[in-house]
């Protein structure tokens, strides 16, 4: 498996989570756990999804997020979940 | 969730917010197999070498910080000191050297090559001689290489006759780059113990007892100390520790994520990650400020060498854990015009040399991008230099030297060197010579390493 981390960040509005998940299931990414709050005004939504199966490269899969967070106006992020692994658990 | 959501925010801000990065990763390279009989030809092998070793260097590290989502904001190479490969070289020669690790650099993508160097602490050889002489012409005529020459360790004392030659150097190679201030010599270290495997610039070299090609990796943070401590404004000093401690723990946590990706992708091995933390002249990015919110008015107030004391050691006791293998420098680094919070202390006239000095005893590097007035002697320089070399040869330590004579300027000017080497105020100097002291040359014997007080 190869977990990686989306964080989508901006503000608030209708169809966010569904544009972003109806992207991951088209490009066969997996969901493997999804958490969504109003932090502040401010949308924050923290997916782990596997890309192990993805259709695509990471590189496109960077780019397409970035472009899909343009058009609903927030920010949204895709890393490996290493990272956080590294940083939070010894 | 195996990381909370509340942890994930936290390393995101203190990417997006606190200027988290990895300052750079360093591909240290073995040049000894490409020495030949002319200097032509050790050239061709030279950059055939790093060419080979070196040419994936920028796109893999792309690659990795948009994979982990962290900046890399520095991606260099370092090499066997030069003076190594000259043996065949006519003195003329030399500079063809730096011409070809520019051209190099420049190929490869880094903003950095270092090596051109040389390790001179016992004495000469003819081909050190060769390289130390080239070093201002060499440096004026390149923007990437940097240059080093370690004069001193403690098992063989300090080679004062290097210690002379580097002042006259100094000010020549500040000469031959007037119209940038002297810009040649922040790319100019004169080391006491100089580590092997740092991956710092200006003084990274690739060590006789390194590996064929090596990953080297040094992480930054400042910001995200400085961040952390405001939170225990007020709370006492085991409280601050702890928390440096932790802050440390979670920055070189990413270095070394970094160093064994990084080493995988490109076939070399990990070295190891550089504990220090390093300033940018960006605000928010100063080991001064984090100084100065533990209590001080101005950094280099009275207290201010054991604000950094404690910040050094807890960064260090906070990273060691998280690397497997730490080594380069690995304290923190002070350099005058790379960090906006020490610039505006010698602005405020709270911060000297001789502060710095005392400073360097207790962290690393040394005086490091310090600006002086352009007409302070060579023989001044050179005594500068003996000072803060003494320093780490007694106290067995890296200490080094990184000054700017700045030609035309006096105290109170400023010099603009522009990016990561930021803008410099030229600082006061004592006045007092030292001419016959620099006059002596020879060497200063190693220092005795029992009855230590």
């Amino acid at each position: 498996m190869n977990k990686a981390i989306i964080t989508v960040l901006g503000a608030d509005k209708k169809g966010i989570i569904a544009a972003v998940s109806g992207y991951l299931a088209k490009n066969d990414i997996n969901i493997l756990d999804i958490s969504q709050t109003i932090m502040a005004n401010i949308f924050t939504m923290i997916t782990m999804v596997d890309i192990s199966e993805a259709a695509k490269p990471f590189d496109e899969i960077y780019d397409d997020l970035k472009k899909l967070g343009d058009e609903l106006g927030v920010v949204i992020q895709i890393q490996l979940a290493e990272v956080f692994d590294a940083m939070h658990r010894i | 969730m195996f990381i909370s959501a509340d942890e994930i925010t936290q390393t995101l801000h203190m990417i997006q917010s606190e200027h988290l990065d990895i300052r750079t990763v360093t591909m240290g390279i073995s040049l000894l197999d490409c020495v030949r009989d002319s200097a032509d030809a050790t050239c061709g092998a030279v950059y055939a070498k790093i060419m080979k070793r070196a040419a994936r260097l920028v796109p893999e590290c792309e690659a990795i910080e948009r994979e982990f989502g962290i900046p890399i904001v520095n991606k260099r190479i370092s090499i066997t000191p030069a003076a190594l490969l000259m043996g065949n070289f006519k003195p003329d020669e030399c500079v063809k050297l730096a011409l070809t690790l520019e051209k190099a650099a420049h190929d490869a993508g880094v903003n950095f090559i270092g090596g051109y160097s040389a390790l001179v602490h016992k004495g000469y050889t003819e081909a050190d001689v060769k390289l130390i002489d080239s070093i201002p012409e060499a440096l004026a005529a390149t923007t990437a290489v940097c240059s080093s020459v370690n004069v001193a360790t403690t098992k063989a004392g300090i080679n004062m006759n290097a210690v002379r030659d580097m002042g006259v150097l100094i000010k020549k190679a500040a000469e031959l780059t007037k119209d940038s201030g002297g810009s040649a010599c922040a790319r100019l270290v004169v080391f006491a113990n100089a580590p092997e495997d740092n991956p710092f610039m200006a003084g990274a070299f690739h060590g006789i007892g390194e590996p064929e090609c090596v990953i080297n990796v040094g992480v930054s943070g400042p910001g995200v100390v400085l961040s952390a401590i405001k939170k225990v404004r007020g709370e006492d000093f085991t409280v601050l520790a702890e928390t440096v401690k932790k802050t440390a723990f979670k920055i070189t946590r990413m270095g070394q994520i970094v160093a064994q990706e990084a080493g995988k992708r490109l076939g070399a091995e990990f070295g190891i990650v550089d504990l220090s933390l390093a300033p940018t002249p960006a605000v928010g990015d100063s080991v001064a400020r984090i100084l100065e919110e533990m209590g001080l008015e101005a950094c280099g107030a009275p207290g201010t060498t054991a604000a950094l004391a404690l910040l050094n050691d807890a960064v260090k006791k906070g990273g060691v854990m998280a690397s497997s293998h730490v080594g380069g420098l690995s304290g923190a680094f002070i350099p005058v015009s790379e960090d906006e919070g020490m610039i505006s202390a010698v602005r405020r006239g709270s911060l000297s040399i001789e502060k710095l000095e005392a400073m360097t005893c207790v962290c690393s590097v040394g005086l490091d991008m310090i600006v002086v007035p352009g007409d302070t002697s060579a023989s001044t320089i050179s005594a500068i230099i003996a000072d803060e070399i003494a320093i780490g040869t007694v106290n067995n330590k890296t200490t080094a030297v990184r000054i700017i004579p700045a030609p035309g300027l006096k105290e109170g000017d400023t010099v603009e060197f522009g990016g990561l080497l930021g803008e410099g105020p030229v600082m006061r100097v004592n006045p007092f010579g030292s001419e016959e002291f620099i006059a002596r040359g020879g060497r200063i014997p190693a220092p005795i390493h029992s009855l230590r007080n």
